[in-house]
């Protein structure tokens, strides 16, 4: 055999190699979140809050950290939306394609998205310092949506460029408002809006550094904006290093419905962008 | 207009053609060869012999599997998992599709034009001699000399000499494209095969490139499909007419355009359809 | 409209404005440069060095990068270039998956399987002991996490490269393997250096994986299996007790402001760089 030949030979195994790697790696991690959380996984375990202090309490389970989770994502999500569909609009329908302006700001953006989620946590609790917050279910949600308004404006954006010019010129000349045009961009919009919030909902539910500093932890489930609230990427940091195993199986529990709220998200918007990219224009 | 079903008539060059002063050795002979991509019999019992040292175009409307046919010549299929190919397809008597024929050596005696010039991602100077590079030529002055020989015989030379190693992305469309010839007769060849070569340029470089079709057809066999008429009445020795993936007519230029024997390639070439 | 948008780009800069103003009364009596080349951490004496915190940054940071790229690169050849349409849709569903389970949950699977792995079977070939929370094992598990990312990208930037420059190698006679190496990795290199710069980033600022398996020992780690500390993990450890020392709000500002110029100026840089490269190569 040819050196050519036998470079080609190692090459390619190396690549089959690395490959299975990193299925093999996948596999290998649901596989242990499973086994570990699994067994724990109980009625009692998602309905109930921990008693006895989450730390070194025997009973109850991680409702605390579901609901107190569930609440965060959805008010990041509805303001991030607030946000992020009138910028992704206006750099698309508002300015010219190839504005200098527009350049800039997707660069912004661009940045952004690339700043750890620390960051994001140590300015959303300086904000708080700043309006006397204390750590809350409120503080939590402003760091996150800060957190997810980057991943939103570049998700949306993806599909806005695809959207022609023409067609707002259309819609104008048959005589719409611009209420009636924004109405047809937003529906044309759905399908990208879609997947950016299933997109930032997994980006954000399971970050822990936003909400280290900025939501606290409890074992109740807030009943205010002003409460500080557990959430399940600190219900599982928090309770692992228990010395206490029925703590730490509620840790377990908890990455387990993460992971598992994780595989359900990736599998809808990998399942909403394919279809709806069959129906737009 | 209605399309009269015509029986295959297949041209065996040698036992035909009589007039004309190229010479009848046969190149490339395709025998019964069929295409399928996907599943659709693209193309349909091909039998065609190509004669050497003289220029060949394939012509015939869009969609006729022209271009299939010229990318069967050198195996560019073969990465293609939908495609399935049958029948057999001699190369200077090598049937290039038997099984364990080694493909870089079948693909070394052919050069290949596409529609689009593909310069690759390197200076002028590493583009022309990226195929003897590959092929194991060393030493800076044979490559130099190779680069050399090939950019004055596409007529690039005086043009490019100061700026060998600027990127050739920098070149003009008709000069990229002077460059790929160039490139492909760096590994000596025996065939140049041009998949529509000039369609995408402008007329004065379309002409040059076929001066150099011209120029190159004693020393090469010349194998283009073309999708104008009129290239091939300009350049063509021999012409094969293609239809709805089957073959219809083969012939000398002067045969097929002032005696087609076939009534679907006299309504080709009378404008009738494309 | 435009408000909102002006708000947004302005975001960057008042996070970068917020985090400095927080962090200037702590560099205004330290000084810049004792803050970034001392390692004293005693903040209860008042003392902040951060210079094994950064290094440490960097040791995971690189650790991760030499593992993370050449498998990256291998397999996103591999499944663009060489494998069938199935296992590429197969995959591409394994990446996505990979990338976007959230850090926590590798943090969880490093502490069950990396740390025991390097205490128990790796570190006692090369040294004489190692608890297995070290460098090494976040080194690994930013690693995995960064590998989907980079993949993601790679597949993508490798997809672009035109087809007729493929055929246009392999009409030449070259083989698979070579146009792979002089065509299609030559014409992505600006794609490659992105990826590279975009998972440098992550790895960087990654916090809660990081903070479960690298031990947070605040000595400079003498051997990849020492304990090591990096910035974000500092952050986000010391972050409860900083209002009762005076200062160490401000340190734990800088710290989040460091992290911050270091990934900006690098994306700036990688631009730049990406800038350069097209108009000299115009690949």
């Amino acid at each position: 055999m040819s050196i050519k030949k036998l470079e080609e030979k190692i090459f390619k195994g190396m690549m089959m190699g690395s490959t299975l790697l990193i299925f093999g790696v996948l596999l290998y991690i649901l596989y242990i979140i499973v086994k570990k959380g699994l067994p724990s996984l109980s009625w009692e375990m998602i309905s109930q809050i921990p008693s006895g202090g989450f730390y070194l309490g025997k009973e109850g389970g991680i409702l605390n950290a579901i609901i107190g989770s569930l609440y965060l994502i959805f008010f990041s999500v509805v303001i991030s939306l607030l946000i992020s569909v009138p910028v992704v609009m206006y750099l698309n329908f508002t300015l010219r394609k190839k504005s200098r302006f527009s350049a800039f700001a997707r660069l912004t953006f661009d940045v952004l998205f690339g700043i750890p989620s620390i960051v994001y946590g140590a300015f959303g609790f300086t904000v708080m310092i700043y309006f006397g917050l204390q750590a809350s279910l409120l503080g939590g949600i402003i760091a996150v949506s800060l957190l997810i308004i980057p991943v939103m404006i570049r998700s949306i954006d993806e599909v806005a460029v695809l959207i022609p010019v023409e067609l707002i010129e259309a819609t104008k000349s048959l005589g719409a408002t611009n209420y009636e045009t924004i109405k047809v961009i937003v529906r044309q919009l759905l399908p990208g809006i879609s997947t950016a919030v299933l997109l930032s909902v997994g980006r954000g539910i399971g970050d822990g550094a936003t909400v280290l500093f900025t939501a606290g932890y409890t074992d109740s489930i807030p009943t205010s904006l002003a409460q500080p609230t557990a959430t399940l990427p600190l219900a599982i940091f928090f309770q692992l290093s228990s010395p206490i195993e029925e703590v730490q199986n509620r840790a377990y529990s908890a990455a387990l419905i993460l992971t598992f709220i994780i595989l359900i998200l990736s599998f809808s918007a990998r399942y909403f962008s394919r279809r709806f990219s069959k129906n737009k224009i | 207009m209605e399309l009269v079903t015509v029986p295959l008539t297949i041209e065996q060059p040698k036992s035909k053609v009589m007039n004309g002063s190229h010479s009848l050795n046969p190149h490339i002979v395709v025998e019964n060869l069929n295409i399928y991509i996907q599943g659709n019999h693209i193309l349909k019992d091909i039998n065609l012999t190509i004669p050497d040292k003289s220029i060949t175009c394939i012509i015939g409307p869009s969609g006729c599997g022209k271009t299939t046919l010229l990318r069967s010549l050198n195996r560019l299929h073969d990465d293609n998992v939908d495609v399935k190919i049958t029948g057999k397809l001699f190369v200077d008597n090598e049937d290039i599709y038997a099984k364990g024929t080694e493909v870089t050596h079948i693909r070394k005696k052919m050069g290949l034009l596409a529609q689009r010039p593909c310069s690759l991602p390197m200076s002028i100077f590493d583009n022309v001699v990226y195929g003897p590079r590959i092929h194991g030529v060393r030493g800076r002055r044979k490559l130099y000399e190779i680069a050399r020989h090939q950019l004055v015989a596409v007529g690039l030379w005086d043009e490019v000499k100061g700026r060998l190693k600027t990127p050739a992305s920098t070149l003009s469309i008709g000069q990229q494209q002077r460059l790929c010839l160039a490139r492909g007769l760096a590994v000596e060849p025996e065939i140049i095969l041009g998949d529509e070569a000039t369609s995408a340029l402008d007329p004065i470089s379309s002409k040059t490139i076929e001066e150099l079709f011209i120029t190159i057809k004693d020393r090469y066999t010349v194998v283009l499909v073309t999708h104008t008429l009129r290239q091939a009445k300009r350049i063509a020795d021999y012409v094969a007419f293609m239809y709805m993936g089957e073959l219809v007519e083969f012939g000398t230029a002067d045969q097929l355009f002032n005696h087609p024997k076939n009534q679907l390639t006299r309504e080709y070439i009378s404008g009738g359809f494309s | 409209m435009l408000s909102t948008t002006l708000m947004s780009i302005f975001f960057l800069f008042l996070i970068g404005g917020g985090l400095f103003v927080n962090s200037l009364p702590i560099m205004q009596e330290k000084g810049l440069w004792t803050l970034l080349t001392t390692s004293n951490w005693r903040p209860f004496k008042g003392e902040f060095g951060f210079a094994s915190y950064i290094l440490s940054t960097l040791y995971v940071t690189g650790i991760a990068i030499v593992i993370a790229l050449p498998l990256s690169l291998l397999t996103s050849i591999y499944i663009i270039e060489y494998a069938s349409p199935k296992i590429l849709r197969a995959f591409s569903s394994v990446v996505d998956l990979l990338a976007g389970i959230p850090p926590v949950i590798y943090g969880v699977w490093g502490t069950l399987t990396i740390v025991p792995f390097i205490s128990e079977s790796l570190a006692p070939h090369f040294v004489e002991f190692s608890t297995g929370y070290s460098v090494l094992a976040a080194g690994v598990v930013l690693a995995i996490m960064i590998i989907p990312l980079i993949i993601s990208i790679l597949m993508e930037v490798f997809v672009a490269v035109p087809k007729e420059m493929r055929e246009a190698s392999m009409s030449l006679g070259a083989t698979k393997w070579q146009t792979v190496k002089k065509v299609v990795i030559r014409k992505s290199i600006p794609g490659i250096i992105a990826a590279t710069v975009l998972a440098i980033s992550r790895a960087f600022g990654e916090t809660l994986a990081v903070l479960m398996v690298c031990g947070n020992f605040t000595d400079l780690p003498k051997s990849i299996f020492d304990a090591c500390y990096p910035l974000p993990a500092l952050i986000a450890n010391n972050y409860g007790e900083m209002m009762s020392v005076p200062q160490y709000e401000s340190a734990l500002m800088f710290a989040a402001f460091l992290l911050f110029f270091i990934i900006v100026l690098f994306n700036v840089i990688s631009r730049l760089v990406l800038i350069q490269i097209d108009k000299r190569y115009q690949l």
